[in-house]
């Protein structure tokens, strides 16, 4: 009886945590300007199917997805078992669901600790990847002390989960061999049987050690569901809302700015009368507040996974920019003016700004805007547009683009051309022959 | 092969005529010599095939692309609504553009402000003429058994799927096809997109044009073909750097297409 109470407590409080931070991180992105992404709900539903439902993009390396796969769906489907702990744990039962479902159980208790093998399997390659391979997607400017203590610590912890899971099956099987009291004879243990000659043979011990491991994994989740918002790690929930919201458009297509419509006819037309335009503010981005709430949803949902960099021709070459790096700085500023609103209230200035502060000029303008990166993203990410809104309030509020750039729009705006070249000449080609 | 003749919108106008479909050659296709080769190519194919054509001439105007990219939204839609009344006040209907960025911009970026019109890109084009058997690779140039790999360009592929057609272009030549590793929607970019042609690069260990012909001369091509001029630029002074331009051709998808048909 104390055991369930406890367990509600515990739950209680980890779930209130949970939404709280969850409240937190929705305050965040909306933070960011109006975008209507309602269109089309059917495709996009196909999208998210397709793309983090059914991972889609993550098969382009097909050594990463398939460890994925295992702790994806090593995931998912044993979550379904969820349930059944819940109710365990506040009925003070055993296995609720063994005499209900039968045999069925058996074939699902049996899937679950493959499934949970697979992931064991999956975390730990993973593991390796990142600390003995050293797979070079996992590196670079971005991927600091936190980020790679991040990665590990969730791979660490689902060792943690996993093992204890096992343990715990292996401890049931022995006591339920044993006949102890309570301890029902259920499910079939195709994994965790091997692991029963390593228990001891008291059953005091056994009850001890299947009781501690429930605790501990139970326990673990509940821990883990509350890293879940300052981590990486988040993608598991955001994956799906964010494919949702996919740009629809064709890539090489830029939003058209109706602030600057309504100026440019303005200047065309005098008699024209501006409609009212929703976005307020600056031209472009200076800090978060500039960009769209799918700016800053991505931010929440990017992996860390440097498939985009990876691919980024600037960044192959040695330049300074890293689409990873625009995704986590876009993050971590986002966070840092989270803190200031929950300190300092609404309008605090920390004098602080996502540009400059965070990303620099020479970052913004190495971009080719190649969009290799948005292709590469297993949750659709877009770091080019957020790259295009910091080009656009350095060029429109402030001015600030490199000279040559400057010379371009020079000629553009006099000739007709990008080059200095006389708007008569147009023709000229057809007579060089 | 006749003479080249180009006619422009306010010549055919004045004579009460209309084009089949508009030309819009571009900026790097006007002034930059290399590509005006391609201009003129793209003009016989037309011509060629028979279809009644025109330019803007002088009337054309920059479509805005490298102003936008580079975060100059003002200059951008200010190109945009000039060339929009003067494609209008021509009544266009249909353009086919000389570069990837011209068919971007004016396809997905002008019917937003008011431009609508159906817009392809050259290598579309050709592909069009090659499956109604308009256009076959006779006549001209044999590039049996050449090595020829394709550099996609960022905003052909990428930006708006167009991968198939100019590949088509150099399948019916009977030549040695060979994909570079990352082709396709994984090309990767020559460096002038993003307005990065009217700048120096930032700094770092290498150009980006260099990686990129470093992967196609990896293959032995006698001919790396692109469809875009700024991709031209970068792909030739790559070969300049390696002093291969004896052995290996950078040509266009139009260029191809009218060397074997004898243009
Ligand atoms: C819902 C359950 C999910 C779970 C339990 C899960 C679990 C994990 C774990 C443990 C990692 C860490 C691997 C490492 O950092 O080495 C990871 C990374 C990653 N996940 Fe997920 N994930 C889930 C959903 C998704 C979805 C829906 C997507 C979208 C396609 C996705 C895409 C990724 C990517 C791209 C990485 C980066 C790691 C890499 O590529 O090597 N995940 N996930
Ligand atoms: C959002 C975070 C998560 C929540 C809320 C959650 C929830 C739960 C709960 C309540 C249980 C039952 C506890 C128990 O068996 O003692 C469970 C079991 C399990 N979870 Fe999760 N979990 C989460 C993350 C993960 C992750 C990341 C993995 C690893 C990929 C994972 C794998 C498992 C496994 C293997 C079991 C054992 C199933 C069983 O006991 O029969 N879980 N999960
Ligand atoms: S669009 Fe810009 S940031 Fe993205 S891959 Fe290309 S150059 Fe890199
Ligand atoms: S933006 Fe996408 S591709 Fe890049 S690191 Fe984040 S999840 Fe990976």
């Amino acid at each position: 009886m104390v055991l369930q109470i406890l367990f509600l407590i515990i739950a209680a409080a980890a779930i209130a945590l949970f939404s709280l931070n969850v409240r937190k991180i929705i305050r965040n992105i909306n933070l960011g300007r109006p975008l209507d992404r309602s269109d089309r709900p059917s495709e996009r539903l196909a999208i998210m199917l397709k793309v983090a439902f059914g991972q889609s993009k993550m098969a382009k390396r097909p050594v990463a997805f398939v460890l994925h796969l295992f702790v994806y769906i090593g995931f998912v489907i044993i979550n379904l078992e969820v349930l059944e702990i819940i109710i365990d744990g506040l009925f003070g039962t055993h296995r609720i669901f063994a005499e209900p479902l039968g045999g069925l159980y058996n074939v699902l208790i049996a899937s679950f600790e493959v499934l949970a093998t697979l992931v064991l399997i999956g975390v730990i390659v993973f593991f390796a990847r990142r600390n003995i391979v050293h797979i070079k997607r996992f590196s670079g400017t971005e991927m600091g002390t936190w980020p790679r203590s991040d990665a590990n610590i969730i791979l660490i912890v689902e060792v943690l989960l996993m093992s204890a899971f096992l343990t715990m099956n292996a401890a049931d099987y022995k006591l339920q061999q044993l006949g102890t009291l309570h301890y029902i004879s259920a499910g079939s243990f195709p994994v965790s049987s091997f692991l029963v000659p390593l228990l001891p043979d008291s059953e005091t011990a056994l009850i001890a050690i299947e009781r501690s491991c429930w605790w501990f994994h139970i326990i673990g989740i509940f821990a883990f569901l509350n890293y879940l918002p300052y981590s990486k790690h988040f993608h598991i929930i955001l994956a799906f809302p964010n494919t949702y919201f996919s740009n629809l458009k064709p890539k090489g297509e830029f939003t058209n700015m109706a602030s600057v419509s309504n100026e440019v006819k303005a200047m065309l037309d005098p008699t024209y009368t501006p409609e009212p335009v929703p976005e307020g503010g600056r031209f472009g981005a200076k800090d978060i507040g500039d960009l769209s709430w799918k700016n800053l949803m991505d931010a929440y949902t990017c992996t860390e996974c440097g498939r985009c960099t990876s691919v980024c021709p600037a960044n192959i070459t040695g330049k300074l920019l890293s689409p990873r790096k625009i995704m986590m700085d876009t993050r971590d500023r986002m966070e840092e003016m989270g803190k200031n609103i929950d300190k300092h209230g609404k309008d605090h200035q920390d004098g602080k700004f996502l540009l400059d502060s965070y990303i620099s000029r020479e970052e913004i303008w190495a971009c080719t805007t190649c969009n290799a990166c948005t292709d590469a993203c297993p949750v659709n990410i877009d770091p080019l547009s957020i790259i295009v809104e910091l080009r656009r309030f350095a060029v429109m509020e402030e001015s600030q683009a490199p000279a040559s750039i400057n010379a371009m729009f020079g000629n553009v705006e006099n000739n007709g051309a990008p080059w200095k070249y006389a708007a008569v000449d147009r023709l000229n080609w057809v007579e060089n022959d | 092969m006749d003479k080249l003749t180009v006619p422009t919108m306010a010549e055919l106008a004045a004579k009460g005529e209309s084009p089949e479909i508009l030309f819009w050659v571009g900026c790097a296709g006007s002034f930059d010599e290399r590509a005006q080769k391609i201009t003129r190519d793209i003009c016989k194919i037309l011509q060629h095939v028979g279809i009644k054509f025109a330019v803007l001439g002088t009337e054309e105007s920059c479509t805005g692309d490298p102003a936008k990219r580079a975060g100059n939204e003002f200059l951008f839609q200010m190109q945009a609504m000039s060339n929009i009344q003067v494609l209008d006040g021509y009544n266009i209907k249909k353009i086919v553009t000389g570069c990837p960025h011209c068919f971007n911009t004016l396809r997905n970026e002008y019917p937003g402000l008011g431009g609508n019109y159906e817009v392809i890109h050259h290598s579309q084009l050709i592909q069009q003429l090659i499956d109604e058997s308009k256009l076959k690779a006779e006549g001209g140039e044999s590039f049996k058994g050449k090595k020829i790999t394709f550099h996609d360009p960022c905003y052909l592929g990428r930006a708006n799927n167009v991968y198939e057609a100019p590949r088509k272009a150099l399948e019916i030549l009977d030549a040695d096809l060979v994909e570079m590793k990352r082709c396709k929607s994984n090309g990767l970019c020559c460096g002038a997109g993003g307005a990065q042609m009217f700048k120096e690069p930032e700094k770092g260990k290498k150009d980006i044009n260099i990686e990129r012909i470093d992967e196609a001369l990896a293959l032995n091509p006698n001919i790396v073909a692109s469809s875009c001029p700024f991709c031209m630029t970068m792909l030739s002074d790559g070969v300049k750097n390696y002093n291969k331009e004896q052995e290996v051709k950078v040509l266009d998808i139009a260029e191809i297409t009218a060397r074997a048909n004898g243009l």
